[in-house]
């Protein structure tokens, strides 16, 4: 038998990334702009989306696809605000994956009233190394960090705080009770990804989130322009 | 441990490039910036390929290490950790060129023409 070598030279995740582009395709046309909103579980990442859709709901039309293992919580929690919520569960048909990937978000899309939806926030399963890997046809890509995790978690986890074009530094409300050095966080996020901009923030009593709603404000403005 | 999952992506791949000849080969690049364990990945691929043409085959994974261009002096210099950093003049400011792979280098698979 001969062997025959097959030079193929191609993005391990080329599947992924093939499904996220069309979902773009999918949102460009629709004209809805895509937030991959990542965290660790527990960083406050449904609170801080809670505080979001009160804060500029007569603003953007707001839509949000919640992505967890199990259960719908979090959609549970969001479902008395306006914005349209819809539940993806990681572990029904996908193996339990502790990610969303594009054809997860592929399969949630007709459930999705994209019509009535100008900005789509996506929030991930709550991970710190997976999400970071997959790619679902998003605009941007922002992440959560809060002071209880600790100010070395730029360096524990470089992929996802490289990965990301905004970080909220959450739960500062509680810096008193801790001994979180904000200047060493500080510097450890600029060693893995310089430039980063970043807002120091409470969901809780709502210090600094005028950063987060400006943040949110200034992507689907480039969205509009972009479509 | 999203490892299996990347496991499946090379298998759908693969399975495309040998197009139903059995595979005994497969070649992967996997840059020190992406968050993949060897170890892991490997097992994954062990379970993922039973009873396909890929069954069997090993996974050699060439690691390739992080390497910045210098944006003020041009120097390329391997990155052994963060913050990445130019070798000859200091500077913060590289462009990452090396480091960031995942690729299905090549594969090997048993072709029942004659050559």
């Amino acid at each position: 038998m001969h062997v025959k070598k097959i030079r193929v030279v191609e993005d391990a995740l080329d599947a992924n990334n093939t499904i996220a582009r069309a979902n773009r395709a999918d949102f460009d046309r629709a004209g809805v702009t895509v937030v991959n909103f990542m965290s660790s579980p527990g960083a406050g990442k449904t609170t801080l989306l809670e505080r979001a859709l009160e804060r500029l709901d007569d603003e953007i039309r707001l839509g949000v696809l919640e992505g967890d293992v199990q259960g719908s919580l979090d959609a549970d929690r969001l479902a008395h605000h306006h914005a349209p919520v819809v539940q993806i569960n990681t572990d029904a048909g996908f193996g339990g994956e502790c990610h969303l990937d594009a054809n997860m978000v592929r399969s949630a899309l007709p459930s999705l009233p994209l019509e009535e939806i100008d900005l789509l926030i996506v929030e991930n399963v709550g991970n710190l190394v997976c999400p970071a890997e997959f790619r679902i046809g998003e605009n941007a890509r922002v992440m959560a960090s809060a002071v209880t995790e600790g100010e070395d978690k730029p360096l524990k986890y470089p992929l996802m705080f490289r990965a990301c074009d905004f970080v909220l530094v959450n739960k500062i409300d509680l810096l008193p009770h801790l001994d979180f050095d904000m200047d060493a966080f500080l510097s450890n996020l600029d060693a893995v990804h310089p430039g980063v901009p970043c807002a120091l923030v409470s969901a809780r009593t709502g210090e600094g989130l005028d950063a987060w709603f400006d943040w949110l404000r200034d992507v689907a403005e480039r969205g509009r322009e972009a479509a | 441990m999203h490892e299996m999952a990347i496991a499946g992506s090379i298998l759908d791949s693969v399975l495309r490039h040998a197009d139903g000849r059995r595979v005994t080969h497969v070649q992967l690049k996997v840059g020190h910036l992406r968050q993949v364990v060897p170890a892991s990945l490997e097992f994954s691929w062990e379970l993922i390929t039973k009873d396909t043409v890929a069954d069997g085959a090993p996974l050699v994974i060439e690691s390739v290490e992080a390497v910045g261009a210098c944006r003020a002096c041009g120097e390329e210099t391997p990155q052994a950790g963060f913050p990445f950093r130019c070798g000859a003049c200091e500077s913060f400011d590289l462009e990452i060129v090396r480091g960031n792979e995942l690729l299905i280098d090549w594969l090997e698979v048993e072709d029942p023409v004659e050559a």
